[in-house]
């Protein structure tokens, strides 16, 4: 098991540059995802890093060694496709077996290989079944298989749960994550799904137009966007945004919007008169009759635990709020809006960028 | 907007076999006036079947249909008054917006005046927010405005009942949230009466005035999202609603909770699991994982070898290793066979 280190790495194809610059580790035993929409360079990343992919600039490193030019068969990782792509006249266990055999490995040492990786998986009574007659689920099982039988030094996923329905993705992501404990295998996961990142990762890296957007633990990048981009592309609904135009100086504590005075984490970085967008979780929103910011019940969605509020504000601004399920709303009532202040972002609307506050305090990065 | 006129669907009795597999057994059910009913159901429940039958692309073998008091059972598909919507939007590529709208009311068979087909596309358009689209081609739009399209093309129309086959499952799970709420508002002002069909239970949750629950080709349960959710009759109807799903317990692991003497299981939503950190009282589990996900945490504990998966506030001071009470603050009960059992 390994550290993997990126280094100044840069990808152009032709004047597209997929990667930009960019720099950053996965820690010994991480489960770190690559994050972003499709073309936001995640897969070249990772291509790279499985090294079928030759970077334009810049350094790979695993373990210790420099493998930015090594062919991907010398490089020690093991790469698990969207599209399982299973040998269909093999059966189970010589599918699983396929990459030890052809490293010649010795018949009685494949068939342990082979039964350890299938008992992790909960496989064992596959083994002696053809592949085509398998579910999706188990299939992707079976390639999983065949990328722990290595016992490589990384894992590389790329969208590996992208072909399964939402609901099996859900039971996947548990299974997944219950592997990645069970072997604390170094692991890169690219995927565009916020919520399998968010449920399985330790580090998210989450990427727009070749660079890295934001870099931290899942909860850390929900709690403290860095950027407007990063707060709407995490979360499920995701954060609205109340747009206003104005100046902060550090140490206000409260903001001005549609005439209506906003608490909010103390501002430690201030701005010039702009455009300035307050960034609000929707549940972090709190439907309150005698609150002075008003809105318009758009729609109320019943989750069981929680119901998902649609607002209007008075200014035209659409809103998302969670509130509890028993809480009784109707489409058309008019209603007051209240915000936990101590978790309110800040951006500059022009940039799309988070201005500092309160919230930041403590982050090593600033 | 014009008012639609009453449209009411009966199935009653439907049985429907292809060879010696049973696709929908004994089916009744009513849509009535007006009612937004989502059948949910994984492959192979028989959702699609029951659109087609309704549609009559599909005869039954048994039963009827009836379609605002008429029975139209023997009838083909032109002369039901219903339109389908399927997962795979299929609009003309080399026709506008406006012409793939109005595409439907320009049948030979229908004769609607020009007038009246510009109006009603307006109409639905704006409903639609894609006016500003309407001189576009089909192919300049992205997936989201080209599914609006589709309903669209469904809409101008005024069956008595729109039949709707999984129409957002081939769309983004952001754009899927937007118009989950659109297809609800266009609904609501439209009064359309709906049988949609889907195995995402988020969609069925949002937006169904009822939800029918099918399991291989049986209705299982039908009501009001709300009492599916609080009152399952077995443990196929709790395990399809609710995300995270339902926790299901041995009865055993809880022997001092007063439960009916049939109780093998029982069955408790997330939300209604209490853990404490001192051990007294419930059954002693240990934290196995913290799920953050942002808005909310899941809490994975184990209790001898069964998970138990609770929300838990973010500020709770638990640990992965922790052991924990876990107390069940509304408790469901289920027979060894799955079957609901309720206290005396």
């Amino acid at each position: 098991m390994a550290e993997i280190r990126i280094e100044h790495l840069h990808k152009a194809f032709g004047d597209f540059a997929a990667v930009r610059d960019s720099t950053f580790s996965v820690r010994d035993g991480d489960f770190f995802c690559l994050l972003g929409p499709s073309g936001c360079g995640k897969t070249t990343t990772l291509r790279m890093i499985a090294g079928l992919e030759l970077p334009t600039s810049g350094r790979i490193l695993l373990g210790d060694e420099d493998v930015t030019f090594k062919r991907a068969s010398q490089r020690d990782i093991a790469f698990v496709f969207q599209l399982f792509a299973l040998y269909p006249h093999m059966n189970v266990r010589a599918n699983i077996a396929y990459p030890l055999r052809s490293q010649g490995m010795l018949r009685h040492d494949v068939q342990t290989r082979v039964e350890e990786a299938a008992r992790i998986l909960r496989i064992q009574h596959l083994l002696d079944r053809s592949v085509s007659g398998l579910s999706s689920g188990d299939r992707q099982r079976v390639a999983l298989g065949r990328a722990i039988v290595r016992e490589p030094m990384a894992f590389l996923l790329d969208e590996p749960l992208g072909a399964l329905d939402t609901e099996f993705r859900e039971v996947m992501c548990g299974e997944l994550r219950a592997l990645h404990d069970r072997l604390k295998a170094t692991t890169v996961y690219v995927t565009h799904d916020q919520l399998e990142a968010m449920a399985m990762a330790d580090t998210i890296a989450l990427m727009n137009r070749g660079v890295i957007e934001q870099l931290g633990t899942p909860q850390d990048i929900y709690d403290r966007p860095a950027s407007m981009f990063v707060a709407d592309f995490i979360g499920s609904p995701p954060m609205s945004f109340l747009p206003f135009r104005g100046s902060v100086v550090p140490g206000d504590r409260s903001v001005r919007v549609d005439s209506v005075d906003i608490a909010l984490p103390e501002v430690r970085e201030g701005s010039a008169d702009t455009e300035l967008v307050l960034g609000v979780r929707p549940e972090h929103i709190e439907l309150s009759d005698d609150a002075p910011l008003r809105a318009e019940v758009v729609d109320a969605e019943y989750m069981g635990t929680t119901q998902i509020v649609t607002l209007n504000t008075a200014t035209g601004t659409s809103m998302k709020a969670r509130i509890q399920a028993h809480i009784h709303v109707r489409p058309g009532e008019s209603t007051g809006l209240k915000f936990r202040p101590g978790q309110l972002s800040l951006f500059d609307g022009v940039s799309g960028r988070a201005l500092r506050t309160a919230l930041h305090d403590g982050d090593a990065h600033g | 907007m014009t008012v639609m006129r009453m449209a009411e669907l009966v199935m009653e009795g439907v049985t429907k076999r292809f060879g010696a597999t049973v696709a929908i057994a004994d089916l009744t059910l009513t849509v009535g006036d007006g009612e937004f009913l989502v059948l949910l159901g994984p492959t192979g429940a028989g959702k699609t079947t029951t659109l087609r039958l309704v549609a009559g692309l599909e005869g039954p073998d048994v039963g009827r249909v009836l379609l605002a008091g008429r029975d139209v059972t023997p009838e083909p598909p032109a002369a039901r008054d219903t339109t389908f919507v399927f997962q795979q939007y299929s609009l003309y590529p080399h026709l506008t917006v406006y012409d793939n709208l109005a595409f439907p009311l320009r049948s030979p068979a229908r004769r609607v005046p020009e007038g009246k087909i510009r109006t009603r596309v307006l109409e639905i358009a704006q409903l639609l927010h894609i006016e500003d689209k309407l001189a576009n081609r089909a192919t300049q739009l992205s997936g989201g405005q080209m599914q609006r399209v589709a309903i669209g093309r469904a809409l101008v129309r005024r069956p008595s009942i729109y039949l709707m086959d999984e129409p957002l499952s081939s769309l983004d799970a952001k754009l899927r949230a937007e118009m989950r709420v659109e297809l609800k508002r266009i609904q609501r002002e439209l009064g359309a009466t709906i049988l949609y069909v889907t195995h995402d239970q988020t969609e069925a949750m949002t937006m169904a005035t009822h939800i029918g629950v099918l399991d291989q080709g049986r209705l299982v349960q039908i009501g009001s999202p709300r009492e599916i959710y609080a009152d399952p009759i077995n443990t196929y109807v709790a395990m399809r609603l609710g995300s995270p799903a339902i926790n299901l317990v041995p009865r055993r692991l809880y022997p001092n909770v007063e439960a009916p003497a049939a109780a093998e299981t029982i069955g408790v939503r997330t939300e209604h699991v209490r853990i404490r950190k001192s051990a007294n009282g419930g059954a002693v589990g240990r934290v196995k994982w913290i799920e953050h996900l942002g808005d909310q945490n899941h809490l994975h504990v184990t209790i001898a070898d069964t998970d138990v998966v609770t929300l838990c506030d973010r500020d709770a001071g638990v640990v992965v290793g922790d052991a924990v009470d876990v107390e069940l603050t509304a408790p469901l009960f289920f027979a060894a066979n799955g079957e609901r059992v309720r206290a005396n």
